[in-house]
């Protein structure tokens, strides 16, 4: 049978044999589960790479990370929150990376969250840059962990396409919006 | 402070809540001395708008006195300013086009999911106006905090009066914009749908554009003398039939261009509102459109639609095959105000707009929800209530 002329990418597919697709275009791929989200921000490249990069101040706009700990050039130690007050953590280790492109990685052994994925920065010329997120995961505790997080608002779909947004606030205002009244409200909010 | 709150369908109150604070570098605090209850208001007040929440602070047109500042806000304390009903960033791609009411930042992260998912994409975040744009707090109070301050509000020089230049905040420029993007050309007959401010700002503005002439429809007497007023014929939908009066008052051709501003609650005995009135309270549909799908119907072969009306979910019945078969062009969307300031404020200062004959009556903030009540229940005597913290102030 000829090849289905269709160039949706992987992660809008209804066919979840597709998900080998992705696997195969991550060195070291970790993880059943796949998260696809692009933001274009309207920056260079070059400034968002280099803000991303330096994966301690992930935690600025990622609100279910508590902190990411920089070891080394390649490694790094993160902190993410759970449902129920809990946390889960894991070593991550950069498996590629290109200046101002792209960055891929993947967890390393022991990890409560099995993971890898990748970071990308595609020049788009006057709007600015294409930002896509790529991810692979396993869920903790599998199908019932999935449920759990999506009752806390903590499923990994949800929280990516948020995190994305207030990359983007940050990088494009300088701040992230909020609409809390006090400074009581905005660490409710953010806790 | 003190604040008007919503608590559900037709209960509103002034409560005691916590003052705002700066939270952000772009942030500023206004402390509020006019702030008008919009005809959108009254569909928050009628229940129509989803994602309320109780305790949820109203009021999108308001201004006041600079009080606070961020280190990154352009203000000055003691500034008055004019706050734009539209918050937006200045630095996105929308904000560069000017379209400020597609701001991408405004709408804070988590509350753009509920917009995405009814509309497609988020819209900006607005001061007062459900959690789907923002959950901002609103203007019906004593203070405001104002994101992105060095982008959206206006400084006023001293010695022109609050009444003179509130509606900057949005009806004025929503009146505006309807008409530009009528794209009225000289010689042009406009009929407008509604002659609430918005509909008798559409007014001033399509003859201030070149229309020749301006055919204004309501049922209230007083609204349609206010548009006669200003140079308008009239047609009162309860004596005269719309179709068949605008068909031969431009000698059987339509109007060139049809303004609705009448929105989602629109009045009347017509078979399709009523139908659409029966829908909606049982949960079928969520809005009554009757004037837009007449000024469909109305409109000449090749003529231009604009729809400044708010409308929040769904209709059927739209009469596509006429919108298709004619030609027509539609162009709507919430106000990019930002576009319009200082265009619009000179037009004041020059005499070439009036903007204070709207307003019917002035009430402190603590008589905000006898003012909700008397904009809804006598709209032919209220065209507008100015809420004014300041008169608690003086006689407390």
């Amino acid at each position: 049978m000829a090849e289905l002329r269709d160039d949706a990418p992987i992660s809008a597919s209804k066919r979840s044999d597709k998900i080998g697709d992705a696997r195969t275009n991550l060195p070291d791929a970790k993880g059943d589960n796949l998260i696809g989200r692009s933001v274009t921000i309207n920056r260079q490249p070059s400034e968002l790479f280099s803000y991303w990069r330096d994966f301690s101040r992930l935690a600025t706009f990622m609100d279910n990370v508590e902190r990411v700990d920089v070891l080394d050039g390649k490694t790094s130690h993160w902190v993410v929150k759970a449902p129920g007050g809990k946390t889960v953590e894991w070593d991550a280790v950069i498996t590629e990376e290109r200046p101002d492109e792209l960055i891929a990685w993947a967890s390393a052994e022991g990890a409560d969250v099995p993971n890898s994925g990748r970071i990308e920065f595609r020049d788009a010329g006057e709007r600015g840059t294409v930002v896509t997120a790529t991810i692979l995961y396993d869920p903790p505790a599998g199908l019932i962990g999935k449920v759990i997080a999506k009752m806390f608002q903590r499923e990994p779909a949800i929280q990516a396409r948020r995190d994305l947004r207030r990359f983007k606030q940050l990088m494009e205002t300088g701040e992230i919006a909020t609409s809390a009244r006090t400074r009581k409200e905005l660490e409710e909010e953010t806790a | 402070m003190r604040a008007l709150t919503w608590h559900g369908k037709h209960d509103v109150r002034v409560d005691t809540v916590d003052d705002p604070e700066i939270l952000n570098p772009r942030d500023a605090i206004i402390k509020v001395t006019s702030t008008a209850i919009c005809g959108s208001d009254l569909h928050l007040y009628d229940g129509y708008i989803p994602t309320m929440q109780a305790g949820d602070i109203l009021g999108h047109e308001f201004m006041g006195e600079v009080v606070e500042t961020g280190p990154r806000s352009t203000l000055k304390k003691g500034q008055r300013v004019v706050v734009p009903f539209t918050i937006a960033c200045g630095a996105c791609y929308h904000c560069g086009k000017h379209q400020y009411s597609a701001c991408d930042n405004s709408n804070p992260a988590d509350n753009q999911d509920i917009a995405q998912t009814l509309y497609g994409q988020p819209m900006s975040g607005l001061f007062g106006y459900s959690h789907m744009t923002g959950g901002y707090a609103g203007g019906q109070a004593e203070y405001v905090r104002v994101p992105f301050s060095d982008v959206g509000p206006i400084v006023i020089p001293d010695g022109i009066e609050d009444d003179k230049v509130l509606f900057l905040s949005d009806i004025l420029p929503t009146g505006w914009q309807a008409a530009e993007f009528a794209q009225i050309e000289p010689g042009d007959t406009v009929a407008v749908w509604g002659c609430g401010p918005v509909g008798l700002f559409c007014v001033q503005s399509a003859f201030l554009m070149g229309a020749e002439r301006v055919i204004a429809i309501d049922h209230f007497p007083r609204r349609l003398e206010l548009a006669a007023k200003f140079g308008a014929e009239t047609i009162n939908f309860e004596e005269s039939k719309t179709y068949e009066a605008l068909m031969e008052m431009t000698g059987g051709i339509g109007p060139d261009a049809c303004i609705d501003a009448v929105g989602l609650e629109a009045h009347g005995l017509f078979a399709d509102n009523v139908w659409d009135q029966i829908k909606v309270s049982t949960f079928l549909g969520t809005d009554r459109a009757h004037s837009i799908r007449q000024a469909i119907i109305a409109c000449r072969k090749g003529g231009r639609v604009s729809m400044p009306a708010v409308y929040g979910g769904f209709v059927d019945k739209f009469p596509l095959g006429a919108f298709m078969e004619k030609g027509l062009t539609l162009k709507t969307g919430q106000t990019h105000v930002q576009h319009y300031l200082p265009g619009l404020p000179n037009a004041i200062m020059e005499g070439k707009i009036d903007t204070t004959f709207l307003i019917s009556h002035r009430m402190p903030l603590s008589e905000a929800p006898e003012g909700y009540k008397i904009f809804h229940d006598h709209q032919n005597d209220v065209t507008k209530v100015v809420l004014k913290p300041g008169l608690d102030r003086v006689s407390a």
